[in-house]
């Protein structure tokens, strides 16, 4: 009830519009998105249909959201994401195994494969941890998520957001193909991620 | 409610009924592929239409204030699709935020309290020059003229233009106290219809374009027609107004002229964009700026001639020898 309400609101505050189907008919899978923003993952979270939607742990970073008692419950609570740390990695808080034990349990999860967010709204190289995963749950498809105009509503280093209109694009599910190296894959999840395109440099 | 403004609700609700019917004749008896579309298209137009014209009319019943509560978030929405189309860079984000929430909340805040000399002044001037103000004050020089010239067009052509409607509302007019709903009504019903028919005369029998690189749709037989129908139906309702059947003639083709140019420039850059639409919030319409586009620049132009020529001054009065020159 408090989610739906919530992802209402960030629909009507980021613009973006609700998908009428889940992809992959709902089933578990490993959606990933460019990084531009706080908003991302709660724009993509609130673009699903309900259903999906309650089955979906967000990936979020633990030095932000687990700094206060009120984030943690935001962050865990509302969003049911998985705070995953992003510096000081050991082998006990290894992000990977976090997000592993999410889809073991057969939830879907949000990753950001670039790892950081960039300033400038373009997509970046994809980091490994995508590989990983994907290697680990050859099964389950991973759905490309592409992200415009959240920089703009609420770019790095600014805390006024804008009313910009953004846009969540799910496009073609790709899968893992055992056969391929993991420069390949990483190539292609990007250029999926793209629609196919790569982007113009002006 | 007076007699006249009951008059004008239902020549609206005649027209939409008949439009529907319409609608859903042709609906059934449509066979091509190609044929639905249009007519799925024509029907979502009407029922937008109806949503349209019964919050339009509601509000005018309800007054000056809800009037200029409405044309606010019509503005608000209208900068939102203008800003999201025309790239705008991290240097502009601040700026964005004071053109969102500070100058155009605020402007409406002198609709609604009706001071019309901060209000005519208050973009032009104040937002105009805080703009590259604050953009300097961001140190990055890169498309500076560009930046600063989409933002203050933003606030001119979707705020302060389109803030003239309620503000028509408050236009003082000789012998027409407490009646410029219906002047409003009369503007927008003229910009509205002229849209239409000229959208239903390039349909049915247009073929040369008149500007193909602007607005591939637009032709001279819908234009010609569109304006020459609009202009007599909107004669018509000559005694809803202060103007005489001829006076209402020439206005009615100010505002045709005027909106049909507006609807050009606003094209002409959403082209330039690569966009089809600003946006897709109205069911077969587009977004709010392809509904608003024709009146955009019309409004501050009907206006200020219905105020010069039938006003009883707001602004200071030119020479003498100008009025006479001017035939007043």
């Amino acid at each position: 009830m408090i989610r739906s309400l919530v992802a209402s609101v960030t629909r009507l505050i980021s613009g973006v519009g609700r998908i009428p189907y889940a992809p992959c008919g709902g089933e578990p899978a490993i959606y990933f998105a460019n990084h531009t923003s706080h908003l991302d993952f709660a724009v993509v979270w609130a673009a699903l249909p309900d259903e999906a939607r309650e089955n979906l742990s967000p990936a979020a970073a633990e030095d932000y959201w687990g700094k206060s008692a009120f984030r943690l419950k935001v962050a865990c609570g509302l969003f049911q994401a998985v705070l995953i740390p992003r510096e000081g990695i050991t082998r006990e808080n290894n992000p990977i195994e976090r997000l592993a034990e999410a889809l073991k349990a057969g939830r879907s999860i949000l990753i950001f494969p670039e790892g950081t967010r960039r300033g400038d709204g373009r997509v970046g190289e994809f980091k490994a941890g995508i590989h990983h995963l994907a290697r680990r749950f050859p099964e389950l498809p991973l759905v490309p998520v592409q992200l415009e105009n959240l920089s703009r509503v609420l770019p790095k280093g600014s805390f006024l957001p804008v009313p910009i209109i953004g846009r969540a694009c799910f496009r073609e599910p790709i899968r893992f193909d055992k056969g391929e190296s993991k420069t390949d894959f990483l190539v292609r999840a990007r250029l999926a991620l793209l629609g196919g395109v790569e982007e113009t440099v002006n | 409610m007076d007699e006249d403004t009951k008059i004008l609700f239902g020549v609206v609700g005649g027209i939409l009924v008949v439009a529907s019917v319409i609608g859903a004749v042709m609906k059934l008896r449509v066979k091509t592929e190609a044929g639905r579309a249009t007519v799925a298209n024509l029907n979502a137009r009407t029922r937008s239409w109806w949503v349209m014209a019964g919050i339009f009319c509601a509000t005018m019943v309800l007054g000056h204030l809800f009037t200029t509560v409405l044309f606010g978030l019509l503005s608000f929405f209208a900068v939102r699709e203008f800003i999201t189309l025309n790239r705008t860079e991290r240097a502009d984000h601040e700026v964005l935020f004071w053109a969102f929430f500070v100058f155009t909340p605020l402007h409406y805040v002198l609709v609604g309290i009706q001071w019309y000399g901060m209000f005519s002044v208050f973009i032009p001037v104040y937002a105009f020059v805080f703009i590259p103000f604050r953009r300097v004050l961001t140190g990055e020089t890169k498309g500076f003229l560009e930046s600063t010239a989409k933002i203050q067009w933003a606030l001119m052509v979707c705020v302060y233009a389109v803030s003239h409607m309620p503000m028509l509302l408050t236009l003082p007019l000789r012998d027409f106290e407490g009646q410029n709903a219906k002047l409003l009504f009369f503007f927008v019903m003229t910009v509205q219809m002229s849209d239409v028919l000229q959208y239903v005369w390039g349909k049915t029998c247009g073929k040369r374009p008149v500007a193909p690189r602007v607005s591939p749709h637009k032709t001279w037989e819908g234009t010609v027609g569109g304006i020459g129908t609009t202009v007599v139906l909107s004669t018509c309702l000559w005694w809803a107004t202060p103007f005489n059947p001829w006076q209402a003639a020439l206005m009615a083709l100010l505002i045709c002229l005027a909106g049909f140019f507006g609807g050009l420039v606003l094209s002409a850059i959403k082209r330039d964009l690569g966009a089809k639409d600003w946006g897709n919030s109205i069911a077969g319409h587009g977004g709010f700026m392809d509904r608003i586009d024709s009146l955009c620049f019309a409004a501050p132009l009907f206006f200020h001639v219905t105020g010069f020529y039938f006003g009883t001054g707001i602004d200071p009065r030119p020479p003498g020898w100008v009025l006479e020159w001017l035939g007043r």
